[in-house]
């Protein structure tokens, strides 16, 4: 017995401490004592949200800044400055900054420090980034690209930037963070040492870097979803929403943006459910959801397992739901081929590719946008035909917004993960 | 007559120890019914049936591992690992299903031995070499993968986990409930067995058993074996139910190890009925559903979820404990007899 009581102990000490893993610590005020880059970046850390299933619409908060809001469903109208055809060098309101001082001769090296490579999203994006610094290498323009993967370890990341920091041979150091505060003393060490600091995809608590890299962002992203539902349900329709895990910030933002335009419709949101993006747990709750009665809408936070949702109508024999999915292409595919009503919100995966380019253009010397806003544009019924077709070849968990078309590596690199 | 008295005995030994288990199954089965009545439709109650199967044969395997003393904290991992491997080598092909298939088991017997070996005769705790093995999987599939599964499934691999018997009245008859059901027969009949019994009394002593003649390492190592192979088994039916992502499998060792203690066997081993174990996996799912048909909030809901698991198994506990503070029931005492070196009276199957 006594040991029996040891081992339940053990097990939940240790259930305790995988549940706990996260060191981003809450702030006390985040709005208040982040000197936030720019209005739309995401400002905050972790904790609390106000999602009552449904219903109201989010309350201003860690998770919502009305002005953020608004800034970024703007900001999808601008009309962004530069060629469409490259969109990952396009920018919206582009800032420039003098790069003058960073100038340098031959070959440089580039060190990134990337949060992980733990999510499809992640893997075809950093197979962009990897054939583009290649293209640059072959002309002379970047050196050695080292790269140190900290496995969505907080304290592993604040090692390799200082350790990028400490080698001192960096040319620039490109950081993709893995979440938002803790990483911020890290950015702030990197850009102290004098290089040219990159940072893209998740936003830090500060405007030391030379650029910041993002696509318009979360709030932009719910959006997209959720007025799609609004203008093609009926009023009194019923919504489930699905979210992957509470307290990231820009899962947050996504959901904040979908609740506040839920609240100001007729629809009635279902519940909000947690499902780790795991797929069998998707295709188990949304059949559940089925059973108790029926579900007109699903609207995702993020695209991961859209699949296995359409397939739990499928088996249970029920209607397709209009559907806001991801451009993956395994969920554009099942588009295609069951002709629902749907649309896919991006969040531009082309995103990897600006970092290099910004470095190239900072070793030369040119002005770069201090803050780099990428375009972010839905993929709709109308443009699904043309995204299938230019990914034809590409395997089911690919981005179609990857934008390395005109790499040299394509299409091999993509396909053969 | 004797037909009556043989199955009540049979249901008697099947719920000694365990009635909680059966009692919490029908109380939370009547409430999303209540809540609910659809749910008590034959073809909803398969679409639950086929959600759980999985999970219960996940529980059959961890039962073996834990009945006779020890941890597989891996299965969550293999789970994840097996339908990443599937994903990528048979790539949508249909003809390759049944070769990867097999080099799945063969992989699960592989991890399992592995996991044995290194817990007897290396004499590392299960707890730590399970956990190991546990990082060396996830580990191993981020490296092959590059960090996100590629490929796909086909569906004649998928139809196992999704597919059926199209039937009147249930709809469909989940290939998986099958799957579950045989598994659970299979173990039943195994724990019944010499084997059963071995392993029974080496996870109640180790040290008497050895005494008695047991292979201790033998009858440890196959039980993790078994663990694997029904990881394996389990990944088939989880893979084929809603195919492939990152974060498959995911957590589900300690849900395995949770639906085991639920069905009142006991941590530390030698107590606890397979069925029961089958039972606790059914209840944890049906927690789970019950907590949608009561409209929680998600962030409630693993609160709830933990909190009618302590109760559950400490009810359990203080009944067991009352049960056996008296001296054994009477019919089993002499059982004991020269082939099995059983000390206690133990139920089986």
């Amino acid at each position: 017995m006594p040991l029996t009581k040891t081992v339940l102990a053990a097990i939940a000490v240790a259930s305790l401490a995988l549940a706990g893993c996260s060191t981003d610590a809450p702030t006390d005020d985040p709005a208040a004592d982040a000197p936030v880059v720019d209005e739309t970046t995401d400002a905050g850390a972790t904790d609390d949200e106000s999602a009552a299933a449904g219903g109201d619409g989010p309350a201003e908060g860690e998770f919502f800044v009305q002005a953020d809001y608004e800034a970024e469903l703007a900001q999808r109208d601008i009309e962004p400055e530069g060629d469409a055809a490259t969109p990952w060098l396009q920018a919206i309101e582009p800032e420039m900054v003098d790069t003058a001082e960073f100038a340098a001769e031959g070959p440089q090296d580039i060190c990134f420090s990337n949060a992980s490579v733990s999510n499809p999203w992640r893997v075809t994006g950093f197979i962009t980034m990897q054939e583009q610094v290649a293209v640059y290498q072959e002309e002379g323009l970047i050196g050695e690209f080292r790269v140190a993967d900290a496995a969505d370890d907080d304290n592993q990341q604040i090692s390799d930037i200082q350790s990028f920091v400490d080698a001192g041979d960096c040319g620039a150091i490109i950081i993709s963070p893995s979440t938002t505060a803790t990483l911020t003393p890290a950015v702030e060490a990197a850009c102290a040492s004098g290089v040219p600091v990159i940072v893209f995809d998740r936003g830090v608590n500060t405007d030391c870097m030379t650029t910041y890299i993002h696509p318009i962002g979360g709030y932009a992203y719910g959006a997209d979803g959720a007025e799609f539902l609004v203008e093609n349900l009926e009023p009194g329709s019923t919504v489930l929403a699905l979210r992957i895990l509470p307290g990231v910030d820009v899962l947050e933002n996504r959901w904040a943006a979908a609740q506040q335009i839920f609240a100001d419709s007729e629809l009635e949101v279902l519940g909000d459910e947690f499902t780790g993006g795991d797929a069998a747990q998707i295709k188990d709750l949304v059949t559940q959801y089925i059973q108790r009665g029926d579900v007109d809408g699903i609207w995702m936070d993020a695209g991961d397992g859209a699949v296995a949702a359409v397939e739990a109508f499928e088996d249970a024999g029920a209607d397709y739901p209009v559907m806001v999915g991801e451009d993956e292409m395994s969920f554009l595919r099942k588009w295609d081929e069951t002709g629902m009503t749907a649309v896919a919100p991006v969040y531009s995966n082309f995103q990897w590719r600006t970092p290099i380019e910004a470095a190239v253009d900072i070793f030369a010397g040119e002005e770069v946008p201090s803050e780099w806003i990428l375009p972010q544009e839905p993929v709709t019924q109308d443009t699904l035909a043309q995204f299938l077709e230019q990914n034809a070849e590409m395997p089911s968990l690919h981005y179609a917004k990857f934008g390395g078309e005109d790499l040299p590596g394509y299409p091999e690199a993509w396909q053969d993960r | 007559m004797s037909a009556v008295q043989s199955v009540r005995n049979g249901l008697g030994r099947a719920t000694s120890g365990s009635a909680t288990i059966f009692a919490l199954l029908v109380v939370v089965l009547v409430a999303i019914t209540a809540l609910n009545p659809s749910f008590a439709e034959p073809p909803s109650l398969m679409t639950f049936l086929r959600a759980a199967a999985p999970l219960i044969v996940l529980a059959i395997g961890q039962y073996f591992v834990i009945v006779s003393g020890e941890f597989d904290l891996s299965v969550g991992a293999l789970v994840g690992a097996q339908v990443v491997i599937a994903a990528r080598l048979i790539d949508g092909e249909e003809s390759r299903t049944l070769p990867v298939m097999l080099l799945m088991i063969g992989y699960g017997v592989l991890v399992g031995l592995v996991n044995g070996l290194v817990t007897t005769l290396l004499r590392v705790p299960s707890f730590i070499a399970t956990l190991g093995m546990l990082l060396v999987l996830n580990g191993a599939v981020r490296l092959w993968t590059g960090g996100a599964p590629t490929g796909a499934l086909s569906e004649s691999f998928r139809q196992w986990g999704r597919g059926g018997i199209d039937m009147p009245v249930v709809r469909q008859l989940p290939w998986a409930l099958l799957i579950a059901i045989a598994v659970g027969v299979l173990a039943v009949l195994l724990m019944r067995a010499p084997f059963g019994r071995t392993l029974m009394s080496t996870g109640d002593n180790d040290v008497a058993a050895a005494y008695a003649g047991v292979r201790v390492w033998q009858v440890r190592t196959i039980a993790f074996v078994i663990s694997s192979v029904m990881a394996t088994l389990a990944a088939v039916l989880i893979g084929g139910f809603a195919g492939v992502t990152a974060q498959v499998g995911t957590g589900l060792e300690f849900v395995a190890i949770t639906a085991v203690v639920l069905g009142g066997v006991v941590l530390g081993g030698g107590k606890g009925t397979v069925v029961a174990a089958m039972a606790g996996a059914l209840t944890y799912e049906a927690i789970s559903r019950l907590f949608v048909q009561l409209d929680l909030p998600s962030t409630a809901q693993p609160v709830l979820q933990g909190v009618i698991i302590i109760a559950a198994v400490a009810y359990a506990a203080r009944g067991s404990s009352r049960a056996t503070s008296p001296p054994p029931p009477p019919a089993q005492t002499e059982e004991a007899g020269p082939a099995g070196p059983d000390r206690t009276p133990v139920a089986t199957g």
